[in-house]
Formats: C-alpha cells, sequence, structure tokens
C-alpha cells in the first residue's frame, strides 16, 4: 500500500478498496520505523490524522461526495500555519508558539479531505539547502543516512522519500522544494510566483517564495497543484484566474506535446559534477529522441543570480524577521530585564546562526547609503535576470537545468564555508528572482546510487505545459525501481 | 538685546484618523473605547505568515482629501515598510509611503486676521497605518493595546509656511473642518483622531545678519491649545536659547520635544543613541496602486465646496455677519440644511436667525450639530415663511422649532395646537381697535395731542388690543388699524 502514488491511494479510498483509516496505520507504522533515523518531521498528529481519516471514511460509506485528496495522508512544511499546531519554522524562537489560524493552502487541503499527518522539519525559517540549520531537529537523507536530505524543505522532501506520507507540501524561496526533492529523488515543484496564495506561509523572502507539492510522481504533483492554486483575497500578490486561468492540471498530463522547443544554457553547467551532467546530457537526449527541438541559449545575467539574490532575499528577511522580538508572542529572554534586552537577548537566543547572518546581510543592504548601491542594484539585476528569462522563452517552451552542482552531500561537509552553500543554489535561484514556475524529476542516480534531479523550466503560469513536458521525461526514462537505503 | 527681530518658521506634520469601516490592511472595525485587544486578528497583531490587504476605501479617503488640500493626486503609487522597534508596533516596521505619496504640492487656505487668508503649501500627503498604545501604569510591566493598530491614518506635512502660534492653530482647525466636510474623518480631538506635530525655528536678525536657530519639533499635540501653546513657548525659549547660546541650525542638532500641559512648557525627549535609519524599502507583500481616470474622477465627483469658500460667499450672497457664515459652515450638513431650506423658499436671514439663535443653543446644549436636531430643511422653510409672512410670531418661531426638535410634527400643526397662529383678519382686529378706543379715552387723547406722552400711550393702546386678542393678533396689522384711527 505504501508504494501507491498519492492519486492511486485516493482512487482505491474512493472506490472502498482501502479505507483511508489504514492507509494513516500504515503511514504510521512507516514513520514507527524510519522516523529514528530519517527525523524528517518536527511533529505528528496521529489522532487529529486518525479522526480525519474516519471521518473521510464515513463519508465515503455515507454516499457523500469528497475531495480531490480524499483520505490522502500528507505532510506539511512547518513554516505553513496550522491552527492550534505548533508552527515552529524549525527556530527556536517559535519552539512553543501555536498558529491561531489556518494557512490558505492549509484550508485547501482541508477542503481536498487530505489527512494531515504531521509538520517536518526545515531550515531555520527556511534559511538553507540542507535542513541542518534547522534549530530543532536534524534531518537526512534516506537513501544516504551520512548525507542531507536537502533544504530547506529537506524534511518534506525525506518524508515523501521514506513513505512516510504520500505527498508533503513544501516552500521554494531559491530552490528549497526542488534541490531537496532531487536529492531525496522525489518530484518538487514550485508554482509561478503568485499562483498560489502566501497566506499562512511563514515569510522569508516575500517576493521569492511560492508554496507547492513534493510527491512521488509527476501526475500527484499535477493533483495537489490543483488543489492549492488560485486566488486568494487575503494574498495580494495572489493572481486573479481572470488575468491566469486554472487549467486542469491532469487532465493532458500523458499527451506528449508535439513541436516541443526545449533550451539549455551550456556555460551554466561549467561547475556542475560529471555525473550530474552526464545524466543532464542523457535527459536532453532523451528529449530529443522524442522529437524535441533543442536549442542552445545564453542567459548572460544568470553569472549574477546568486549576489542578486542573498541581497533581495536577505533585505526582505531580515524586514520579515523583525516581528520575533519576544514581545507579543515566541520566545522571550528570561534574561531580560528591561525592554531593548527584550529584543537583543530573546532575538540573540532564538536564532541561529544562519538566520542572524542573513538578517545582519539585509539590514546592511537596507541601510541608508547602502540601499542605492546593494538594493536598488539587486532590484535592476533582477529585471535583467526576467528579461533573460522572457527572451529564452519566445523561442522555447522549456528550459533544461540540472537542479544542484551535486548529489546530496554528507552531513556537516559544507557548514563551514556558508559561501559555498550559497553557491550550490546557482541553478535554482534565477527561477525565483524571475518568478517563473519549475519542477524537478529524478533523471539518475550516481555511483553512490544517490538520486540526480532534472530541472525543467516554463514561462510563468504554464505549470500546465511544465507538468506535461516533466511526464514526458517521467513515462519514458525507465529509471532503475530503485528504494531509499532506509527502506531496506 | 532683547528687541531682536525675528521671523517664526513653522511647518506643521499632521496625523488624521481616517474614518473608514476597517482597519487600513485587515478586516477589523475600527473602534474606540472599546475593551483591550478585542479588535484585532493574526494580521494586525503581525502573527508569523499573514499578509496586508489594502483597505480601498482609506486610499479614497485619502485621495479626496489630497484634491481638497489641491495636491497633485499621483495616480500610481505604492506601499513601503519604515524600520523601527516599538512594542506598538507588532511587525516592527510600519507600512506607510515614502517615495510616491499619494498627494504632493498642495495648498490650504487658511483664515487670518480680518476675513483675510492665508495659502500654506502642502509638501505631501501619505497614508499608513497607525501603531497601538502602550500604557505603562501596571508598576513593573506595561501593557499594549493593539486595537488601534492598523488604523489607517493620513499623514499631512506643510512647508515651513506658517509664522504664528495663530496661524499654527488656524490651520489645525481649518483642517478639521475640511475633513470633516469630507466626511473622511471625525476629526474628533478627544479621541485622538488628528495628532500635530509642529517643526519650529526662527529667523533672527543681527546686525543686519540672519540667524537661524535649531529646529525643534514638538510630539504628539492633540488640541488646539496645546499646538498654540507650545508653539509660542518654543519661540521664547527659542529666542533667548539663541540670546543665551547663539546656537544656529546645523546638521543634526534638531531635537524633538513633548508638550507638559500641566506645566505648560516643552520638554526635552530622551535622545536616541543611534542616528534614526528606517530602511525604507518597497513592501513587498502588497501591489503598487494605480488610480485608474475612473477611479480618480468617482473620487473627485464626491469633493465639495470647501468651508472657507462656503463662508465667504454666504458673507456676499446672503450679507450674514461673518459670525453668522462661520457658525452655518461649522459643519457641512449644517450648511447643507441651511441651503437647503433657503432652496425650499425660506427666507435667508430669518433661516439663519433660526439657526444661529434658536439652533445653536440647542445644539451646544445637546452637544450635537445643528444638523443633528432633526428638523429637514422643508420644514424649516416652512417655519421661516409662517414667521415672514405674520401668521406667527418671532418668539412663536422659536418656540415652534424647540418642540420640531422633539417631535415630528408639523410647523403649522404645532402652532394652530398651541394657538400661536396671529389673527390677521383686518375686520375683527378693527373690532378690537374699537373696544379699546372706547374704553380708554384719556390714553387715545393723550395719543392724538402729539405731546411727550404720544408715543407711550399708542404703545398702551397697542397692548390692550393685542391682550385682548389673547396675544394672537399680528402686531403689524393691530400697528395699521390703530394709525388710520388717530
Amino acid at each position: 500500500m505504501l508504494e501507491l502514488t498519492a492519486r492511486q491511494l485516493r482512487d482505491r479510498i474512493v472506490r472502498r478498496d482501502i479505507c483511508s483509516v489504514e492507509a494513516v496505520e500504515a503511514v504510521f507504522a512507516q514513520i514507527d520505523k524510519s522516523e529514528p533515523t530519517v527525523g524528517a518531521y518536527l511533529t505528528l498528529d496521529r489522532t487529529g490524522a486518525m479522526e480525519a481519516a474516519r471521518r473521510v471514511d464515513e463519508k465515503i460509506a455515507a454516499g457523500n461526495s469528497v475531495g480531490a485528496l480524499a483520505g490522502v495522508p500528507m505532510a506539511i512544511k512547518d513554516n505553513l500555519c496550522r491552527q492550534g499546531a505548533a508552527t515552529t519554522c524549525g527556530s527556536k524562537i517559535l519552539a512553543n508558539f501555536h498558529s491561531p489560524y489556518d494557512a490558505h493552502v492549509v484550508e485547501r487541503l482541508h477542503a481536498a479531505d487530505a489527512v494531515i499527518l504531521g509538520k517536518t522539519n526545515l531550515d531555520e525559517f527556511a534559511m538553507g539547502s540542507s535542513t541542518e540549520n534547522s534549530g530543532l531537529k536534524r534531518t537526512v537523507n534516506p537513501w544516504d543516512p551520512t548525507r542531507v536530505p536537502g533544504g530547506s524543505s529537506g524534511g518534506s522532501a525525506a518524508a515523501v522519500a521514506a513513505r512516510m506520507c504520500y505527498a508533503a507540501l513544501g516552500s521554494d524561496t531559491g530552490g528549497s522544494i526542488r534541490q531537496p526533492a532531487s536529492f531525496c529523488g522525489v518530484v518538487g515543484l514550485k508554482p509561478t510566483y503568485g499562483r498560489v496564495s502566501r497566506y499562512g506561509l511563514v515569510a522569508y523572502g516575500s517576493s521569492l517564495d511560492q508554496i507547492g507539492p513534493l510527491t512521488r510522481d509527476v501526475a500527484d504533483s499535477a493533483l495537489i497543484l490543483q488543489v492549492i492554486a488560485g486566488h486568494d483575497l487575503r494574498d495580494s500578490t495572489s493572481v486573479s484566474e481572470e488575468i491566469a486561468p486554472i487549467p486542469d492540471y491532469s487532465a493532458h498530463l500523458d499527451d506528449p506535446l508535439k513541436g516541443l522547443r526545449i533550451a539549455f544554457v551550456p556555460h551554466l553547467n561549467e561547475g556542475a559534477d560529471p555525473q550530474v551532467l552526464a545524466a543532464f546530457q542523457n535527459a536532453v537526449e532523451l528529449y530529443r529522441s522524442l522529437g524535441a527541438n533543442i536549442v542552445e541559449v545564453r542567459m548572460p545575467h544568470l553569472d549574477y543570480a546568486i549576489a542578486c539574490y542573498y541581497v533581495i532575499a536577505t533585505a526582505e528577511a531580515s524586514s520579515n524577521l523583525s516581528r520575533y522580538d519576544g514581545v507579543h508572542y515566541g520566545h522571550r529572554s528570561k534574561k531580560a530585564d528591561e525592554f531593548a534586552q527584550v529584543y537583543n537577548l530573546s532575538r540573540a537566543e532564538g536564532f541561529g546562526a544562519e538566520v542572524k547572518r542573513r538578517i545582519m546581510l539585509g539590514t546592511y543592504a537596507l541601510s541608508s547609503g547602502y540601499y542605492d548601491a546593494y538594493y536598488l542594484k539587486a532590484l535592476k539585476v533582477r529585471n535583467l535576470i526576467r528579461q533573460d528569462f522572457s527572451r529564452v522563452f519566445e523561442q522555447a517552451d522549456c528550459i533544461l537545468m540540472p537542479v544542484a552542482p551535486s548529489t546530496a552531500f554528507g552531513l556537516g561537509e559544507k557548514t563551514a564555508d556558508p559561501l559555498q552553500m550559497y553557491l550550490a543554489d546557482i541553478y535554482t535561484i534565477a527561477v525565483n528572482l524571475a518568478g517563473i514556475p519549475g519542477i524537478s524529476v529524478p533523471c539518475g542516480f550516481d555511483d553512490h546510487g544517490l538520486p540526480i534531479g532534472l530541472q525543467i523550466l516554463s514561462g510563468p503560469f504554464t505549470e500546465d505545459k511544465l507538468l506535461r513536458v516533466a511526464r514526458m521525461f517521467e513515462k519514458t526514462a525507465n529509471l532503475p525501481q530503485r528504494v531509499p537505503a532506509v527502506l531496506g | 538685546m532683547n528687541d531682536l527681530e525675528y521671523q517664526v518658521v513653522v511647518g506643521l506634520e499632521i496625523h488624521v484618523h481616517l474614518a473608514t469601516r476597517t482597519k487600513m490592511f485587515c478586516s477589523c472595525e475600527l473602534a474606540y473605547g472599546q475593551a483591550p485587544n478585542s479588535r484585532v486578528c493574526p494580521v494586525c497583531l503581525g502573527m508569523p505568515g499573514v499578509l496586508p490587504i489594502m483597505n480601498r476605501q482609506a486610499v479614497e479617503f485619502a485621495i479626496l482629501t489630497a484634491m481638497a488640500l489641491n495636491c497633485r493626486v499621483s495616480p500610481y503609487t505604492k506601499w513601503d515598510r519604515k524600520s523601527y522597534y516599538y512594542p506598538d508596533l507588532p511587525k516592527n516596521y510600519q507600512i506607510s509611503q515614502y517615495d510616491l505619496p499619494i498627494g504632493q504640492d498642495g495648498f490650504i487656505e487658511i483664515p487670518i486676521e480680518q476675513g483675510r487668508t492665508k495659502r500654506i503649501r502642502i509638501r505631501r500627503a501619505h497614508l499608513e497605518e497607525d501603531a497601538g498604545k502602550n500604557t505603562h501604569t501596571f508598576g513593573d510591566f506595561s501593557a499594549i493595546d493593539l486595537n488601534r493598530a492598523g488604523s489607517p491614518l493620513l499623514e499631512i506635512v506643510t512647508e515651513p509656511d506658517l509664522s504664528s502660534p495663530a496661524e499654527v492653530r488656524a490651520l489645525a482647525q481649518e483642517l478639521q473642518r475640511i475633513v470633516r466636510y469630507l466626511g473622511v474623518s471625525e476629526a474628533d480631538m478627544q479621541k485622538g483622531h488628528m495628532r500635530f506635530e509642529p517643526n519650529i525655528n526662527l529667523h533672527v536678525t543681527r546686525n543686519g545678519q540672519v540667524f537661524k536657530t535649531p529646529i525643534t519639533e514638538v510630539k504628539n499635540l492633540n488640541s488646539f491649545r496645546s499646538i498654540e501653546r507650545s508653539v509660542a513657548y518654543e519661540i521664547e525659549r527659542q529666542l533667548d536659547e539663541f540670546i543665551e547660546t547663539g546656537k544656529t541650525l546645523q546638521m543634526g542638532n534638531k531635537k524633538t520635544f513633548g508638550w507638559d500641559d500641566e506645566s505648560q512648557c516643552t520638554v526635552l525627549q530622551r535622545e536616541k543613541e543611534e542616528a534614526h535609519d528606517y530602511r525604507y524599502f518597497p513592501e513587498p507583500d502588497l501591489v503598487p496602486v494605480e488610480v485608474s481616470t475612473e477611479w480618480m474622477e468617482s473620487i473627485r465627483s464626491r469633493l465639495c465646496e470647501l468651508p472657507l469658500m462656503r463662508e465667504k460667499r454666504y458673507i456676499q450672497q446672503y450679507r450674514m455677519s461673518e459670525y453668522d457664515a462661520g457658525v452655518l459652515t461649522a459643519d457641512r450638513a449644517t450648511a447643507e440644511l441651511f441651503e437647503s431650506a433657503v432652496q425650499a423658499g425660506g427666507e435667508a436671514k430669518r433661516v439663519c436667525n433660526l439657526l444661529t439663535q434658536s439652533g445653536l443653543k440647542m445644539s451646544n446644549d445637546r452637544g450635537c450639530t445643528m444638523a443633528e436636531l432633526g428638523i429637514s430643511p422643508d420644514k424649516l422653510a416652512r417655519l421661516a415663511k409662517m414667521a415672514d409672512n405674520g401668521q406667527i410670531s418671532a418668539t412663536s418661531a422659536v418656540l415652534i422649532f424647540e418642540t420640531m426638535t422633539q417631535s415630528t410634527d408639523e410647523p403649522e400643526q404645532i402652532a394652530a395646537e398651541r394657538n400661536l397662529i396671529q389673527k390677521s383678519d383686518a375686520g375683527e382686529i378693527e373690532v378690537l381697535v374699537d373696544q379699546v378706543i372706547a374704553d380708554h379715552p384719556q390714553a387715545v387723547a393723550d395719543w392724538r395731542e402729539g405731546g411727550k406722552k404720544s408715543a407711550k400711550s399708542r404703545g398702551f393702546l397697542m397692548g390692550q388690543v393685542i391682550q385682548k386678542s389673547k396675544g394672537q393678533a399680528n402686531p403689524k396689522m393691530v400697528s395699521e388699524i390703530l394709525d388710520r384711527k388717530k
């Protein structure tokens, strides 16, 4: 039963072949087995999940109609608010914070009759690429417990890979869905900025953050995107369906695209691991064999994407995180004996090193006298990067790229050198700056048996096309059937 | 030394609370005097994960006010975050407008002495959210009420064109009248709907050379008296300081003062050690506001004649005294009541008198505006007409006016029920006159003789006739008929 995809499980639950309660029990059995090693979850809600599953089963038994994710056990990243539940963002500063409201996507999951199992680990406030920056827990890669699961949605990716849920939600500010998906051998989709409401997603970089699914296959990504996409009055940056209609993402998923034009950016591949590159080349060849027209393009401004990102994201973060001050909620220092100390000590004790580093970077970039040279300049570069992409999308449907320069690296391998960690975001970051959708699909394994991901990008609000192109690969690539080490 | 020549230079920063239904960026209702923290939601509490949504009505109110202040209204504005840490600011940044305010480069006319006006330039008008309120009356801890947090504020900044405490007060009062006219704010000073922060300095001339004193800003003034007095106090203080120290305006020597209402003086506020850097940057959670031509025009159509213009017009058109014009234009509804009554046929002078005499007194007693006394323009016009054509006496008109504020009865009905209709039947009055002449031969003789006693006797005879009619005879007619019999 654990090998089913979310869609398959849902269909069987609706047909009453399986009941949701059984599926939830099976997943919790798997969690009991693997979670002690993997550490994907920050909180588990066994009682709530069982109750929700029972309700779905009763609905179905009563002949009532049920939602698109009826009875499917899912996990959500712990920067998504769920009413009454701990919402820690992997930070000590919110370790005891319980959200008073549901995020938009959580409402949508409830409305679709999904069963929420618990909340997954992440780099503190989604800042990181390995989940090692979590202030609360260590998560390892289910394929090799000595390695990182990627990040920041490392908990979600690891939980999906280790069959500890059927699908999960993550958030992606600079690659935080796609990179862990790639490291853990699952599918990760970052939708177009504005496609999914951010209401209830704890902000890191507001102009970059986007919520998306991590799933076993492309069809499940289509299924979940359908549930969470759409305009929300509470997020003014979510785009109206009149401007960008929402197609049926599953309807034509299996129909290959004819006359497909695919672009790739050769000079970007220079720093990548040879095995990653080889898998990438195979993918390009596979598309060629499927009749796609392959074009080489140059995107000159992508070289500045990392610098640009670490100005904009940190600037926004420095402001977004200023509310965690120990005054109204969250951690308050016990040592503070006057009001400025409540701020200083609470923040000093509550935030981890990477979060502090980014707050300082961002504060600096916004400071008077530096604003023009850093923030304003970064906005201009961002515009140029956007233009690079729109130029390519005039001549191609999609762009192919690796997801990361390497497969999952060892725990602790890069923590000493933050810059090294930042540079590993080279393939994913520009996508957030441009606001376009991107997907990571498994495309092979390296010599250590670690999964490699293929990244596909397309123009704004063309997730339907993106998913179809990803599905073409998934259907024909014939990857070896392997399971993560923790599944033994 | 003390007779130095100097010029007072004041610019004013005003925060006006807009009377929208809900807060600036969430759907909490605006409320005053409610239980602390009872009008809050995750958004205005700055909970993790929340996002602001723009209040369209607040934008419209701000644009309307900017238009009334003759500003250039930007069809494209945006939001910016202003960062500072303070417990009453839950997000530790305020959503405000930095480089693209809603209105720029306008002016306001303020009344100065002898019916003249002065034009004060407006630098900018922008929207922002208010903070909550800290209370420090609990001993070893402070309490924060966030009911006010997120309320829409319009910040209006003038150029330093004001040159006396009286002018500063006049601007504050005129602005209050304008925002009330526009219906964008209750502008209730007691409720803190308007807060003022004057920036003050002096240009002192000594030995033919001009010296500028350091600028001081007085924070958070919320009464007209305190604005006027604090400016007056600062003028004296700065002059004394200049004479004593000779200090002049330099970069970074601006000081911030508070106003101590008890001792009636300004108090230097504790200087922050670090320089303020608000780290403004565009609010990424809100999209810029594009005001279409249609939207702009629909807002413009809600503009009305401003109080000062209206006041001037009344003086000219209706030959009113400055005082009466001021009373009638104090609020828009009263001015509209007056004009509608005139339009419905009431004679202007009579309507004006009814309002400025009985109306004003009653509205003061009841703490409401004259328009809120409950008299419709139509009834007011009919009442004025009745008084005008002698159906009722002036005294009766006042009585009927007062009665109308308490009942829905028509003025004619009230007059009839209370026997206030004057007798205007010439024959009937003549019978009474003849009787009085017959009854009082001595008085009649004195009257006809035309001597010293004539006027007095005539008055006596008039009084007798009115008395015989039980007060209902039309005095004008009695007078005419009596005179015919001289």
